[in-house]
């Protein structure tokens, strides 16, 4: 055979390894983007189970602010029901600021604050909200990473050949840009 | 830091190889001392092969009880452990195991071969002085190591090099009480064989410091500025470990379960004196950078 046969076979050997290359990668990233997803669900999902039991204990104390208990309970339902992920990150945020104010109230309340249950309960709270905000954190960086691969060249052919799709960042509301108005209670 | 990891890997097979050289080394000389042939050298390089896959497989495990940890429940430190679990997953690993030291000096250390065996040890001194902010960047820094693969090479290190550090001072005390064994009878005027035995406990003498500079050399300074660095990168606020490392540069309480062996797996270097913070042999082997450079780099982040 001529060495053009096999130069020819050559490259496309090259091209055909580099494809299962790209595509292999695109594969891995788009794991590692929907286990993000999967953790930040999880994390979620705790939030959820600790929503009751902190309102209740609360309530205990401050049984007033039912208004504010009544907010949060609902921001929880619609957080749970929520679709896809436009409508979580919505929802989310809504159940963040109620959390945010029913921690602010706190505040005005010596012996909640002395309750041992509570504090741990507050540990808890706390401790998944930094969870959802590092899960948040790892998923957003996963999705820049398949978002960014599905749209350069050359992975952006494999891309397009194949289906992959870019995924929606998970954003929040900036907390410090926008400051949460507290309530302490006193006009009551 | 896939550069860094590739660099880990490499340094501890070359480890590995080393610590075989030098008990095959000792093993021949041995069994020329005692006329047993290449038995000694059978014998050694079983040894040395015990050692690298025992500190392969259980180092952690050995540093960890050396330096008296003790494993901690959710239940029983709840902060700590949420504050692990929350970076392991801004990492994407999972969450490494859990341990109390009890020392009142605040200093903290990881270890374990990969990700999937990872440990994660703290002092008590630590928890009660630290923040929740100031426990997240120290946290975060240990993190990075456990990324790095720093505690894979840095927990063969403790336990290869605490090896040769015992048979060089087993070897000086069998020369000092006249020869292994039923030796002292025979050899009571300093035979050959005590004398040959001398001369390697002697060369062993030399050897220690040589693999206390190996330590710092292996375990250079860069390492723990990255880990700083990406351990800010998990936290994303370099404040936290900067805050952390001004309290414990502040804290004059001396760590009494460190040694040469171990020192370099801990988050600052650690010292055995009361009052002062180093001392000078323990400056010679310095394994971490001066905490005010370390400091000075956080806030320029």
């Amino acid at each position: 055979m001529s060495p053009v046969i096999w130069i020819v076979l050559g490259l496309v050997a090259i091209a055909l390894l580099s494809l299962v290359w790209l595509y292999n990668r695109l594969v891995r990233l788009r794991t590692r983007a929907e286990d993000g997803w999967a953790t930040i669900d999880v994390q979620l999902r705790r939030r959820y189970d600790l929503i009751p039991n902190v309102v209740e204990t609360v309530q205990g104390y401050a049984s007033h602010e039912r208004e504010l208990f009544e907010r949060v309970t609902e921001a929880r339902t619609r957080a749970i029901a929520a679709g896809d992920v436009q409508d979580q990150v919505g929802a989310e945020n809504a159940v963040t600021e109620g959390l945010g104010r029913l921690m602010a109230i706190v505040e005005a309340y010596p012996d909640l604050k002395a309750d041992q249950h509570f504090l741990a309960l507050q540990e808890e709270l706390v401790g998944t909200e930094s969870k959802i905000a590092y899960a948040r954190q790892f998923y957003n960086d996963q999705v820049r990473r398949l978002n960014t691969a599905i749209d350069t060249f050359p992975s952006n052919l494999v891309a397009d050949a194949f289906g992959f799709e870019e995924r929606a960042f998970f954003d929040i509301d900036d907390p410090v840009s926008e400051p949460v108005h507290v309530d302490l209670g006193r006009d009551q | 830091m896939h550069e860094q990891i590739a660099a880990n890997k490499r340094t501890s097979v070359l480890l590995v190889v080393g610590a075989f050289v030098f008990f095959g080394l000792v093993g021949m000389a041995l069994g020329y001392v005692f006329g047993t042939g290449v038995t000694g050298l059978v014998v050694a390089l079983v040894v040395a092969t015990v050692l690298s896959v025992s500190s392969y497989l259980y180092g952690d495990r050995l540093v960890l009880a050396s330096s008296r940890a003790r494993e901690v429940t959710a239940q029983d430190e709840p902060r700590l452990h949420n504050l692990v679990e929350g970076l392991a997953i801004a990492a994407g690993i999972p969450k490494p195991r859990i341990y109390v030291v009890p020392e009142q000096a605040p200093n903290a250390f990881a270890t374990g071969r990969d990700p999937e065996h990872a440990s994660i040890a703290v002092t008590q001194g630590l928890l009660a002085t630290m923040n929740r902010v100031e426990l997240e960047g120290v946290i975060g820094h240990e993190l990075a190591h456990v990324l790095d693969r720093d505690m894979l090479l840095g927990t063969i290190v403790a336990t290869l090099v605490g090896a040769v550090v015992l048979m060089s001072e087993f070897l000086m005390r069998s020369w000092l009480w006249g020869g292994i064994g039923g030796r002292r009878g025979n050899d009571s005027n300093g035979g050959p064989a005590t004398l040959i035995l001398f001369g390697i406990g002697f060369a062993l003498m030399v050897i220690a410091p040589i693999a206390g500079e190996i330590i710092k050399r292996a375990v250079s300074r860069n390492r723990e500025f990255l880990a700083d660095a990406q351990g800010a990168m998990l936290t994303r606020y370099p404040p936290g470990l900067a805050a952390a490392l001004r309290k414990i540069a502040a804290s004059p309480t001396a760590m009494h379960s460190a040694n040469n062996a171990t020192a370099h797996l801990w988050l600052s270097q650690p010292s055995r004196i009361e009052g002062e913070k180093l001392g000078p042999l323990e400056k010679i082997f310095a394994t971490h950078p001066p905490i005010a450079e370390r400091i000075k780099r956080l806030e320029e982040m």
